[in-house]
């Protein structure tokens, strides 16, 4: 049994909300910066224009790149042999949130209850996700998750029969309806199989994937690449100005689903991509 | 891309009456911040037959809700939120003379049928450019509903602020325009 004390995973979140925040993943830049070439709208380039300035600035100042500073969301993967000391997961990681939140001057963006609306002041708690896997190693994905694209993100529970078509059509439709509001380019994330829940969760999850990695499924891939090519004819383009890059990238996740099912969630994010992964 | 007008708060109606969307802006002067709860105070002190905590007539105001300043900063990172939220809200502002609103994404038809009338325009700024639009800045003081945290109403002096004329007095939409120019068959 190896033991991992919570303070190290505390320290370990702290920093990743700060880096999460004000440095875009260098996938992510990579990206933008292909759809600066690619963009064919004037008033588009100059979008993406100010963006990868945006993040220039960002990470040379150390200041949040968007005002939004999300929601901490958190895919943590923990070895059945490592045991967590002087304290719970949670209270770890809700730690660090509140440590990397006042400490990087970060936006505090949560509410005790969705019913009466009182800010908590930390940012805190975080959603952490938890899967057990073999040993003694404990990987943490964090997904900061700003509410404009959240907002704009939606679920189908769709028949067999429907199918493969009826799936595509509820994903355009979607980012459709999101339109400027969900912040294009986006990167959009779609869960399909499992169930009503497993299927928003794959949906969340596809978005922390490497900015444009195919999926290692072929038909998987191509449904990506699919997907992609008529979210970017919708004319969108970035902020929603008219363009023809609406989204940079299109990740499906799957899972084993029921005879009778076949749910589809889609979940959207912004331009303002922030993942960070930890290992310990 | 056509070039950039420049715009002194407050707004006079000939000021945002030859606007035209897709024309670029650079606002300089007083913008008033507020969103969701403050938006939803304001309502309620208009139901109460109160005092706003300022006079819309003539103003701007940004839909923002900042980030903490770091020291010797005026304000922290500051872009644009989604403005549909504050869809049910804004006419009873228009009506009383607010000039213009910053935000991101499109407005209902309410929204815009009262910008029509009253003479109101609405900004597009670059959602996600929140390091570079906090450098336009130079002055934020809150002036009501501070225990809103990043929801209090900011007085904020901004110069030569970027943004894009999305919805003008003259049924222009950016958002609908653009779409239709770069949709392609699929």
């Amino acid at each position: 049994m190896r033991e991992v004390p919570a303070e190290t995973i505390t320290r370990v979140v702290r920093e990743l909300c700060i880096e999460a925040n004000t440095c875009l993943r260098e996938d992510h830049l990579s990206a933008l910066r292909r759809a600066f070439e690619e963009e064919r709208s004037p008033l588009g380039r100059e979008v993406i224009r100010q963006l990868l300035e945006n993040a220039r600035v960002a990470c040379s100042e150390r200041v949040a790149f968007c005002q939004d500073t999300g929601y901490a969301v958190f895919f943590v993967e923990l070895g059945q042999e490592v045991r967590i000391t002087g304290g719970t997961l949670q209270q770890a990681v809700d730690e660090g949130v509140r440590q990397g939140y006042r400490e990087g001057y970060l936006r505090k963006s949560i509410v005790e209850s969705p019913l009466r609306r009182d800010n908590t002041g930390d940012n805190t708690p975080a959603i952490v996700y938890c899967e057990p896997v073999p040993g003694e190693r404990l990987r943490m994905t964090m997904l900061v998750k700003g509410a404009g694209c959240d907002n704009a993100s939606a679920i189908k529970m769709l028949t067999p029969a429907e199918g493969v078509e009826a799936m595509k059509c509820f994903v355009v439709e979607t980012v459709e309806r999101a339109g400027p509001n969900a912040s294009p380019p986006l990167t959009v994330g779609v869960g399909l199989g499992g169930t009503f829940e497993k299927a928003a969760m794959l949906a969340k999850k596809a978005l922390v994937r490497t900015s444009g990695e195919p999926h290692p499924d072929p038909e998987v891939a191509a449904l990506e690449r699919e997907l992609l090519r008529e979210i970017n004819a919708t004319g969108i383009g970035p902020a929603g100005y008219g363009g023809t890059v609406t989204a940079l990238a299109v990740h499906i996740e799957t899972h084993p689903t029921h005879i009778a099912a076949f749910p589809v969630a889609v979940n959207i994010d912004c331009h303002s991509h922030r993942v960070r992964e930890a290992v310990l | 891309m056509s070039g950039e007008i420049r715009l002194r708060t407050p707004l006079s109606r000939e000021d945002v009456e030859p606007l035209r969307s897709g024309e670029l802006v650079l606002i300089s002067g007083v913008l008033y911040t507020a969103r969701d709860a403050a938006h939803a105070r304001m309502a309620a002190a208009l139901d109460a037959g109160e005092p706003l905590p300022f006079d819309p007539e003539g103003q701007v105001i940004y839909f923002v809700g900042p980030a903490p300043a770091r020291p010797g900063h005026p304000i922290g990172p500051a872009g644009p939120t989604t403005a549909s939220r504050m869809d049910p809200y804004s006419p009873l502002l228009i009506e009383r003379g607010l000039r213009g609103m910053i935000g991101k994404g499109k407005r209902s038809q309410a929204v815009k049928e009262a910008m029509r009338e009253h003479g109101c325009v609405y900004f597009g700024a670059v959602e996600g450019t929140a390091a570079l639009l906090a450098r336009r800045v130079k002055e934020a003081e809150i002036v009501a509903y501070e225990d809103l945290g990043p929801e209090a109403i900011r007085r904020l002096v901004v110069e030569d602020f970027p943004a894009v004329v999305v919805n003008d007095l003259h049924g222009g939409d950016l958002y609908e325009e653009g779409r239709a120019r770069w949709r392609r068959a699929g």
